[in-house]
């Protein structure tokens, strides 16, 4: 089969749009991305449309309502926080499959504030703090704390992610917040599940993000090989049976058979990859796929946070967006976001942030239920 | 409304004139462990191949998280703990009887399950309900 490429790729700035529908926050970050390769919507031969929230409210058709309705087939794709991930993965295939030639794929997300999960079943009685917590900042301070159980990973150790990321938004003018957090700050913030401060926990927040997608024989038709992205690998897991999957969603083993089954696709082991935009839904999250992903060996997590591998100018820079815990976590945006990111490494197009001679680059996606995305990219030869 | 306090889950058991406890289901041919009604196996596949028993009382803190900030009307902090059952299953609920300190709390360590009233909690039926806890063995 030939080569799918993404040829057009953007995001808008993340934040709060509460003026905004879904369809035009989704049809902003399209058009940004039609206009990234100079093609326009007529172009399109299908559209794969990732939105969570108004999962049963045709928001891919609502946005062509907004940009062209040119009467394209339109998929729209729910799958919790790997819904993006998802849709871009859906419009790959089809380009792979030769159904199509060139494709739009497009992530939106608009969020209230506050915590997310726990509210459990609608019969009789509230469950949340009585039968433990749902909530999403549990889940993961619970997550991390079995990282701490086999591998005595510290609050501090966890805090530093977050100190990193945020840093590292700094640079990213398309980040909810440009904010410097040092650590004595993260850990002094409001403690929302131990070990997740507030300033561990991602941001709730309104976003969008597109990539056009096209075959290797469309692309170059027209001429635009230039600054193409080679989609090496496309795979997506949900989570295998686990003992305590009843009442502990397991976040590792789903990424563990994604990341082995994506580097085997693209034939590259993860020390080839340059740099890596990865699910950092909450700072314990972060650690915890560092290994998933192969990063490094068990149980040396946090030695490699310690050791500034994964910031901006380290071995393996992780996040160099700011990630979920500082450019903001649009549920259904995030997955295209991310290969917004690393693709504008490979281009060699990411100013003060830019990972010098970024030539391959991973995103990772985890929506919990479960479903992960991983996507390995190249800038094209 | 009911006469007396209904199950807070549907695997809470409360036989007539017997001692409230959790009832598992066991997979016949693959030994996994479920909570709550099933007839198939998930682990391996296996149909219409389940049993159940009754779940241990004791067990050990696997995991867990201090929670600080809740839904409204819930009292913080309090420890949401996840404990591995003796003889197979695992439960989430609220670890009471030792303070929600880190320094306090140890993986590994043993916890009995208790049976109380959901914290006051009722329906809109005003139906009051058994919950479970876990307080230190």
């Amino acid at each position: 089969m030939a080569d799918a490429y993404v040829v057009g790729v953007d995001m808008i700035k993340f934040g709060r749009f509460p003026e905004k529908s879904v369809p035009q926050l989704g049809a902003e970050a399209a058009l940004l991305a039609l206009d990234d390769c100079g093609l326009t919507i007529k172009d399109m031969q299908a559209l794969y449309c990732g939105n969570l929230n108004q999962a049963s409210g045709m928001v891919g058709q609502r946005l062509l309502q907004e940009i062209g309705q040119t009467g394209i087939p339109v998929v729209n794709v729910s799958n919790a926080c790997a819904t993006g991930a998802t849709a871009f993965r859906e419009a790959w295939m089809s380009v792979k499959a030769d159904v199509y030639d060139i494709v739009l794929a497009v992530g939106v997300e608009q969020m209230g504030k506050g915590l997310l999960g726990g509210g459990g079943g609608s019969k009789g009685i509230s469950k949340e703090g009585l039968l433990g917590s749902g909530t999403m900042p549990s889940v993961f301070a619970e997550a991390g704390l079995e990282h701490t159980r086999n591998h005595g990973t510290t609050f501090e150790q966890f805090a530093k992610v977050s100190v990193k990321n945020h840093h590292h938004s700094t640079m990213n003018a398309k980040a909810m917040y440009q904010i410097e957090t040092p650590l004595e700050v993260v850990m002094n913030a409001e403690m929302i599940s131990y070990p997740n401060t507030k300033l561990m926990c991602s941001v709730n927040v309104d976003g969008s993000a597109a990539a056009v997608i096209a075959s290797e024989q469309k692309a170059r038709e027209l001429g635009l090989m230039d600054r193409a992205i080679k989609v090496r690998a496309s795979v997506l897991t949900s989570d295998p049976w686990q003992e305590r999957d009843l009442v502990m969603p397991d976040v590792n083993s789903c990424t563990r058979m994604a990341s082995k089954s994506a580097y085997e696709m693209a034939g590259v082991g993860p020390e080839d990859i340059d740099l890596v935009e990865l699910h950092d839904c909450f700072a314990t999250a972060e650690i915890l796929h560092y290994e998933n992903l192969g990063l490094c060996e068990e149980g040396e997590a946090g030695r490699l946070i310690d050791d500034g591998d994964v910031e901006l100018g380290g071995r393996i820079p992780v996040n160099v967006s700011g990630g979920l815990l500082s450019k903001g976590h649009p549920l259904g945006a995030t997955g295209i976001a991310n290969i917004y990111e690393v693709s504008t490494h490979l281009r060699g197009e990411a100013g003060r942030r830019q990972v010098e001679d970024a030539k391959i680059g991973l995103t990772h996606v985890i929506g919990l239920g479960s479903a992960c995305g991983i996507h390995i990219l190249e800038k094209a030869a | 409304m009911s006469d007396g306090p209904l199950p807070v889950v549907s695997y809470l058991k409360m036989p007539e004139g017997g001692k409230p406890y959790l009832e598992g289901h066991r997979c016949d041919v693959c030994g996994a462990v479920f909570l709550g009604e099933r007839r198939h196996c998930s682990k391996c596949g296996a149909r219409d191949s389940m049993s159940t028993f009754q779940l241990s009382n004791r067990g050990t803190l696997y995991s867990y998280s201090i929670v600080h900030r809740s839904f409204p009307g819930n009292d913080v902090p309090y420890i949401s703990a996840i404990v591995d059952l003796e003889g197979g299953g695992t439960i989430k609920g609220n670890l009471i009887g030792i303070e929600a300190d880190p320094e306090k709390i140890s993986f590994g360590m043993p916890v009995e399950v208790i049976f109380d009233d959901a914290l006051g909690r009722k329906d809109g039926d005003g139906n009051s309900y058994l919950s479970y806890f876990f307080k230190p063995a």
